[in-house]
């Protein structure tokens, strides 16, 4: 213990912040969610479910799709940047798809706001290019425009990661592969992607918890009902005080991410043990 | 491959080859959702007047940014909130930091992994629930509305980065150089001050700038703990936005816009490889 001591106090002062602003408000949710007027029991979750059970499936299927077509356009442009045959294009495609990664969400949920309103730039470029006309504008702020946010958003992030993960390969299999005729396609997704699997899920699984925990893209571009449960919360907060259903809500978030989060850390903890 | 041959690639490409003619559009697109929305928000900081069927702003000007930038403005009070409270989170970052980053990349420390992992919780998970009870729990001791309510709500989000870039950084330097000025006679304090600390300095920056930044642009913790007394610029955003008045949005969206897409272009710089590769571990 003596020669431990030195280290020990030296991360004490970090320590001590996580215990104090994370497990202790962590440990104050399940305690709230389970405080009703009437002593402790299920109200809550009771009038969660009533009011919110709509709310909680429309949740997981805007993640759920946002993280599907995250990972479909990262393995499309990692698999470009790993499998490309011309390097202009490639160079035009590495400077290009990173942009939005160091672009804030509050900043994300305005230009996009104004951009996919029904009477948009998106729609005024499709109208003055005659693509369509003025009575067919068409808007995408629900939850459309809150999957094509976090997709808008979280794509850099995790074709950064896989693009990382995609390179470091051995190129040893892949010009075999394309040596015997295979097309790149498949190498892409015989070859490279079972590889580099576990960065894409560590990928996903991030961004996920993201999603889950991004209040700014909802309340800016989809905040009238169905809405994801974020909203919601904050809505039981500021409108009626209601700390006890904000954190069912918040337990029921906590729930959906920890089976994902689990995963992660077990990854995580296997990658650092190496 | 030389530049010289990538060009004549081009060349070549451009006006023989159809592959051309897919690859165009697929980036063409691309360039478009990427940038479309961030042309938009550009020509909102300057469009006086903008309606519909138009697809261009009909009038413009800069009369807004006078609004904003005007020295009594709502803007430049949430910029100076931003900023302070920017850089309270990176000097209470680093002063947890520091001390924890070189002791879990020299000391001997039970548990090391699990201690590093414990500080990635706080981005593990949904931060709503947790930022709905700090809340509750500040409003109890009198920390609600105030600066220093938000700037340990930004530190613990931020703490990750900066431990574990601090760690890489000091785990990166020879562990030869730190026991030659022990041999010659520096204390353990003096060999950390004048060898440990000017070595790691980039990392050390690296750090203090993803913390600047990522508390630059915090908005859930602030809306539940700042909110209505502390308005950071995130705020003032959404304000603004929620009452119609995208020019004023747009032109705080850009001033929040313009240090991370500053930071993209240094981030390299400052994070060198062999650090970055020591991130986690």
């Amino acid at each position: 213990m003596r020669r431990h001591l030195p280290g020990l106090l030296l991360v004490a002062p970090a320590l001590a912040i996580i215990l104090f602003l994370f497990v202790v408000p962590l440990v104050g949710a399940f305690v709230g969610a389970f405080q009703t007027n009437a002593g402790f029991g299920f109200g809550n979750f009771i009038k969660t479910y009533q009011l919110y059970s709509r709310d909680i499936v429309f949740t997981v299927m805007i993640v759920a799709l946002s993280a599907m077509l995250t990972a479909i356009f990262s393995v499309a442009i990692g698999g470009y940047l790993t499998l490309g045959s011309n390097r202009l294009a490639m160079e035009i495609l590495r400077w290009l798809y990173r942009w939005p990664l160091f672009i804030p969400f509050i900043v994300v949920g305005q230009i996009l706001r104004t951009f996919l309103a029904k009477n948009g730039l998106m729609n005024n470029i499709f109208v003055a290019s005659g693509l369509i006309s003025p009575l067919h504008t068409f808007g995408l702020l629900d939850w459309r425009g809150v999957v094509i946010a976090f997709v808008w958003k979280q794509v850099p992030f995790v074709t950064l990661l896989l693009a990382g993960a995609m390179a470091s390969l051995d190129r040893g299999t892949i010009e075999a592969a394309r040596n015997l005729g295979a097309s790149r396609l498949r190498i892409l997704l015989e070859i490279v992607l079972p590889q580099a699997a576990p960065t894409l899920m560590v990928g996903l699984t991030l961004s996920i918890v993201t999603m889950m925990s991004v209040l700014s893209v909802p309340l800016m571009i989809a905040s009238q009902s169905p809405t994801v449960i974020t909203v919601d919360m904050a809505f039981r907060i500021n409108a009626y005080g209601d700390y006890g259903v904000a954190n069912a809500l918040g337990i029921v978030s906590l729930v959906l991410t920890g089976t994902v989060a689990w995963f992660y850390l077990r990854q995580t903890m296997r990658e650092t043990g190496r | 491959m030389s530049l010289v041959a990538t060009e004549a690639d081009f060349r070549r490409s451009a006006f023989f080859d159809w592959r051309w003619l897919p690859r165009a559009l697929g980036l063409g697109l691309l360039a478009f959702i990427i940038f479309g929305p961030l042309v938009n928000l550009l020509l909102w900081t300057v469009a006086e007047r903008w309606y519909f069927p138009h697809a261009l702003p009909l009038q413009y000007g800069f009369s807004y940014w006078g609004r904003v930038f005007a020295p009594r403005a709502e803007a430049m009070s949430s910029l100076f909130t931003s900023l302070s409270i920017g850089c309270l989170v990176v000097a209470l970052s680093l002063l947890l930091a520091i001390p924890a980053g070189y002791a879990l990349a020299r000391l001997k420390l039970p548990f090391r992994s699990v201690i590093l992992l414990a500080l990635l919780l706080p981005n593990a998970f949904p931060n709503l629930p947790i930022y709905v009870n700090i809340a509750r729990l500040f409003y109890q001791i009198g920390l609600n509305g105030t600066v220093l309510g938000v700037v340990l709500v930004h530190t613990t989000h931020g703490l990750v980065y900066a431990v574990w870039i601090a760690t890489a950084a000091f785990s990166a330097i020879e562990p030869e150089l730190e026991e030659a000025a022990r041999s010659a006679g520096a204390s353990a304090v003096r060999a950390f001050f004048d060898v440990m600390l000017p070595l790691a300095a980039p990392g050390l920056m690296a750090s203090a700038i993803f913390v600047f930044l990522e508390s630059l642009d915090e908005f859930t913790g602030t809306f539940f703990v700042g909110a209505p007394d502390v308005t950071t610029l995130p705020l003032l955003l959404y304000t603004a936005g929620a009452g119609g008045n995208y020019q004023i949005a747009s032109i705080t969206a850009l001033i929040l816009l313009i240090p991370s897409i500053a930071f993209m272009f240094v981030v390299e710089r400052f994070l060198r490889a062999d650090v970055l590769s020591k991130v986690g571990q």
